[in-house]
């Protein structure tokens, strides 16, 4: 009885102890989001006050209204950067995913010489930080005339997202069974057939996904983009973050209201995703 | 045809392989030789002096340098040990939780979505000495009566930077070790938990083998972007105060932009390549030996 009792108050605590570590780690992860949204709607002076106004007194939407409103208005061409970011990310990526998709089938579907040294030399040249790839991209690029131009950042994604997107895209045609591609030979289909109506629609969803993985990385890219851009001909929203601190004063309210144009594709985009994504990147971690 | 025929792999790696080679090979080959060059960006003409080792030479007898590149490998050791363990954390609090899964597993990939350069910036503001989330939070909670200069001060700053980066990338890891644990058969569990395993000696010799694969995909994904760092120190402090949180490629650009001392940035420029080389070939071995113990395992 005693130890029955005592042996039940313990499963609660551990119970009790496990929300309320749940709780805290959801919490810290979601804070800064959430102070980020919050004082891009508090007027300046809230965001400065001392002591700190914790309860916002006063909720605007001027921040985004200044921001989108133009050059003289908001301070930084805010309309300008995302729509190179449009054209850069959503071009860049579907190269990328076309390429990627070649490439993966390659690795998925046949066996050939050097095939693991292959793929661990495709993935080397994504470990080349952006930073260091820059320097020698940067002396190219001027003597090629492409600066500052979408070419040029579009050229670079590209080659950015490729290893990764051939990762993803390998993993979801071995998830695809050999054996429906074959069927469909025998009943007729050429092997270039068999791909577009077997293959491709059941490895569809995971392709999407690494599409959006590769759109985000060219979304979110800065390393590379804040040495070959240099006007609103090519600067790209992440570059444009920057304008906010080139003064003296910060102006917090305008940036965080930026920060949240910026996430907010970036947030829908990744939740669609999220199933896909990881059962891509997993998918051979047992399977080999 | 029957040579095209052959050669399927090679036709569909192709385009893969020219982007690259364009895109990341060439430049790379060319800045391994300008990195024997005094070259400048504002004096083209050195670009065709051949000094030799000497830029080498002298970023290795360079303090700054060296002190770039052990805070690097600092940040990475730190950073990288803490995701991983407060990612097993997560992973494993969120896979005892019974109900809302769901939302559980989007909220934690909510870091994820955010890039490395709005990671900085959220971080500088919460940072902020005078204004920041964390100051006025400790001053309200009366823990302390002045503002403390977390980006200003050279430790301080460096442990703001370390957290930022864990937080950013912690998810990563929590991820894909859940998707191992999702995946994981019960029935070894069930078996040790008969044969009179204790919890810890059931993770250990059980759940930790068979989610390692998963871990070492983490630490795989993230050794192809360690650089990401780069974005969150040049929002965050730029490398100041002083040098003081200066890492291998805020140098890198510093040098080359700032100073256009193009022939040493790029020796410096090739150290950080090769450390990030270095940490992926590592992690991809762990990740095949791992794959093969679980293969003979299961």
């Amino acid at each position: 009885m005693d130890a029955n009792a005592s042996a039940r108050l313990k499963r609660r605590a551990g119970v009790v102890a496990h929300r309320v570590g749940l709780f805290l780690a959801m919490l810290l992860i979601c804070l800064p989001g959430i102070w980020i949204v919050l004082s891009s709607l508090r007027p300046t002076v809230e965001i400065l006050a001392k002591p700190p106004v914790w309860i916002p007194q006063q909720v605007s939407l001027d921040a985004y209204i200044a921001m989108f409103s133009g050059v003289g208005k908001g301070g930084i061409p805010v309309l300008d950067y995302f729509r190179n970011s449009l054209i850069i990310s959503v071009t860049s990526t579907v190269i990328a995913i076309a390429i990627g998709m070649a490439g993966g089938y390659a690795f998925a579907r046949y066996r050939f010489r050097g095939k693991s040294a292959m793929f661990l030399g495709l993935m080397l040249t994504r470990t080349v930080p952006g930073i260091a790839l820059s320097l020698p991209l940067f002396f190219v690029y001027a003597r090629l005339d492409i600066i500052d131009t979408h070419f040029g950042l579009i050229l670079a994604y590209v080659a950015l997202n490729v290893p990764f997107t051939i990762w993803l895209i390998d993993g979801f045609f071995r998830q695809v069974p050999k054996d429906l591609a074959e069927a469909a030979q025998i009943d007729g289909c050429t092997r270039w057939q068999a791909f577009w109506q077997v293959e491709f629609p059941l490895a569809g969803p995971g392709i999407a996904s690494a599409g959006i993985f590769a759109f985000l990385t060219s979304w979110n890219e800065f390393a590379l983009a804040s040495q070959l851009t240099r006007s609103i001909n090519s600067k790209t929203l992440p570059v444009g973050l920057l304008d906010y601190t080139a003064e003296f004063t910060i102006d917090w309210r305008g940036m965080c209201a930026l920060a949240v144009v910026m996430i907010i594709p970036a947030l829908v985009l990744t939740f669609i995703v999220q199933k896909h994504l990881v059962g891509g990147l997993t998918s051979g971690a047992v399977k080999g | 045809m029957t040579a095209k025929r052959l050669s399927a792999p090679t036709l569909l790696l192709l385009p893969a392989v020219l982007v690259l080679a364009a895109v990341v090979v060439v430049p790379l080959c060319l800045s391994f030789y300008s990195s024997f060059t005094p070259f400048r960006l504002t004096r083209p003409e050195t670009f065709f002096t051949f000094i030799g080792l000497r830029n080498y030479r002298n970023i290795l007898s360079d303090a700054n340098f060296w002190w770039a590149f052990g805070r690097t490998v600092l940040l990475l050791t730190i950073a990288l040990n803490l995701e991983m363990l407060l990612g097993l954390g997560l992973a494993l609090l969120v896979e005892k939780a019974s109900r809302g899964q769901r939302l559980l597993r989007t909220i934690m990939m909510f870091p994820m979505m955010f890039s490395p350069i709005l990671v900085g910036f959220q971080f500088k503001f919460m940072f902020n000495d005078n204004i920041g989330l964390v100051n006025n939070a400790l001053q309200s909670l009366g823990l302390t009566q002045d503002a403390i200069p977390w980006l200003i001060e050279g430790h301080l700053a460096f442990i703001a930077i370390s957290i930022a980066e864990i937080w950013s990338s912690t998810s990563i890891f929590a991820i894909l070790i859940l998707a191992g644990l999702l995946a994981m058969p019960k029935e070894p569990v069930e078996a040790a938990r008969v044969d009179g395993c204790t919890p810890w000696q059931t993770f250990r010799y059980v759940t930790w083998p068979f989610i390692m694969p998963f871990a070492y995909i983490a630490m795989t994904i993230r050794s192809l972007d360690v650089a990401r760092a780069y974005d969150i120190v040049k929002i965050m402090t730029d490398g100041g105060p002083a040098g003081r949180t200066e890492l291998l490629w805020t140098l890198v650009a510093r040098t080359a932009y700032s100073d256009a001392r193009m022939g040493v940035a790029n020796a410096m420029a090739y150290f950080s390549i090769l450390l990030s080389i270095i940490f992926t070939v590592y992690f991809f071995k762990k990740l095949a030996a791992a794959r093969t113990q679980i293969g003979a395992e299961w």
